[in-house]
């Protein structure tokens, strides 16, 4: 498959890999703006998910906020908000987040309100009070359902990062786009490869994290 | 297994089609893929052969081509010849080897960035010479009909505000703005970067080397916004750019002719044209100048109007149609 042979030729020239324009570099630059993006959305949609899943108010406002943004179409977005604020990172940050909020808000709501009510019970009839609750019983075992909402939130922007290089910034779109526009494959495959490991490697690291944060009792005492 | 089937079904059935079809077609096809890449794997974009007497239409992916395309394409329905459209297909990169085997039969080009892909080193002095060192150039499938007056070019434009600030007007080239050329941002279309009409000429021929070069698109509505805004002081703006006049952008002069020539010339197939149709395209090429298309193109970017109706309307104001 010529495919493969794409890829190789890709990976095994040494000019794809130093300077500005080098694999490593673009790669950091991805994981920049995605992490970034990632980050500003947790910011939003994890305090709003835990808060409406806690009290169990709000939740078809939330709903409804969540359904309206995966609506938006991250390209548009972009292209809108380059028209706006010009070339830049926040044109890039506002269809990412958008695309972020939607997952981690629905998950972390879902998350609270399925926490089994007997431990809660438990720990108010011990005296503990609604912040110790909150914290000590109802977060730890929410936790894996709001990892599960992140990973894929991770996921999601780290492939869809690659639109930024349309408004000119770098990432592993640069690849992408100019590739297609100068006709050369090799570097098309080769940038897609890297966003489809890049895609891969959040699986990897989000299953890290579960094993190091979610308490075994509640990962079923492996 | 059942999907190997449906591939070898498929497979045999397009080469039935194929070898119904004129024979001359079927035959560019090996040729097509053994040049297309030196030792590289086949091109995934090569596209197949058109079927049949239909005349392919074809565009490049901006306004202006697209435009041309309908002109062309229209003039050609009116001599009763079968049409079928392919617009905004890509880069000259990829609608040259879209020609060459055959997918495409008829594309509208600009005969000086058409020679610098074909020939980095050419400099013609005339409208035939350029005509000429293409010819020789071109793949032995394809030839140029008639050039239209009608020139557009790739530019170095600056905006309303670079222009005061580096007391530039219509009558600066491009080495006056290379003097200032650490200050400058330069924007434009990806391809722009590694083309001789580009940053590689830019910088050989006039010493202009930016500060920093945004890729955006080709001469289209980001690299325009861009320059409005002032993120890029510079970009490359086609000359007939209905946002040039709207924007008080300046177009610089380019008195060593690194962009050359640029007359809208048909690109067709040699044997997918019949004469009625290339008499048909030469009428529209003998009709078309600098001012009609500016005009055109205003109609289309400006006043928001449909391509297809601009050229409909216009051949036949033209009496073509």
């Amino acid at each position: 498959m010529s495919i493969f042979q794409f890829i190789s030729d890709f990976f095994r020239d040494s000019a794809h890999w130093h300077g500005q324009y080098g694999i490593p570099h673009r790669v950091l630059e991805h994981l920049q703006y995605s992490f970034m993006a990632l980050g500003i959305a947790a910011g939003i949609a994890l305090p709003a998910g835990l808060i409406t899943g806690h009290t169990g108010r709000g939740g078809n406002a939330l709903a409804l906020i969540a359904t309206a943004a995966r609506a938006l179409p991250s390209y548009g977005l972009l292209v809108l908000m380059f028209f706006w604020l010009g070339i830049g990172l926040t044109p890039v940050m506002i269809p990412l987040v958008a695309l972020a909020v939607p997952p981690i808000l629905v998950t972390s709501y879902e998350a609270m309100r399925t926490v089994d009510p007997a431990p809660v019970d438990a720990a108010r009839g011990m005296g503990m009070g609604p912040v110790a609750v909150l914290f000590q019983v109802e977060l730890p075992v929410a936790l894996p359902l709001i990892l599960s909402g992140l990973r894929s939130a991770a996921i999601q922007v780290v492939s869809t990062t690659a639109i930024a290089a349309i408004v000119s910034l770098g990432g592993l779109g640069r690849f992408i786009i100019d590739g297609l526009s100068q006709r050369d494959y090799e570097i098309v495959v080769g940038g897609a490869t890297l966003i489809v490991g890049l895609a891969l490697a959040m699986i990897a690291l989000f299953w890290l994290i579960g094993r190091l944060a979610v308490s075994p009792g509640v990962r079923g005492g492996r | 297994m059942r999907v190997a089937a449906i591939i070898l079904a498929a497979t045999t059935a397009a080469a039935l089609l194929a070898g119904c079809s004129d024979s001359s077609d079927s035959s560019s096809s090996p040729s097509s893929s053994s040049d297309s890449g030196k030792g590289k794997p086949k091109d995934p974009l090569a596209g197949a052969p058109a079927a049949g007497d239909t005349v392919v239409v074809g565009s490049n992916n901006f306004a202006e081509s697209v435009l041309l395309m309908d002109v062309y394409g229209e003039a050609l329905k009116a001599k009763g010849i079968k049409v079928s459209y392919k617009p905004d297909i890509g880069t000259r990169e990829i609608t040259y080897g879209l020609l060459k085997n055959g997918s495409v039969t008829v594309l509208p080009e600009y005969n000086g960035s058409l020679l610098a892909f074909l020939d980095k080193a050419a400099a013609p002095t005339s409208v035939e010479a350029a005509t000429a060192a293409i010819e020789a150039k071109l793949d032995a499938k394809l030839t140029m009909l008639d050039p239209a007056a009608a020139e557009d070019k790739d530019s170095v434009t600056v905006n309303a505000a670079t222009a005061a600030k580096y007391h530039l007007t219509s009558q600066s080239t491009i080495a006056d703005l290379a003097k200032v050329g650490s200050q400058i941002v330069v924007g434009g279309s990806p391809e722009f970067q590694q083309r001789q009409q580009g940053l590689v000429g830019l910088k050989s021929v006039y010493g202009l080397v930016p500060k920093s070069y945004k890729a955006l698109d080709a001469g289209g509505p980001l690299t325009v916004a861009a320059l409005k805004n002032n993120d890029v002081q510079a970009a490359d703006v086609f000359s007939t750019d209905a946002s040039v006049a709207r924007e008080k952008f300046v177009v610089l002069q380019d008195p060593k002719k690194l962009f050359g020539f640029a007359n809208v010339q048909p690109m067709v197939s040699k044997t997918g044209l019949s004469p009625d149709g290339v008499a048909a395209l030469n009428a529209v090429s003998a009709k078309l100048d600098t001012k009609t298309l500016l005009d055109l193109d205003d109609q289309v970017q400006n006043q928001k109007k449909d391509p297809l109706d601009v050229a409909q309307a216009w051949l036949k104001s033209a009496g073509l149609a």
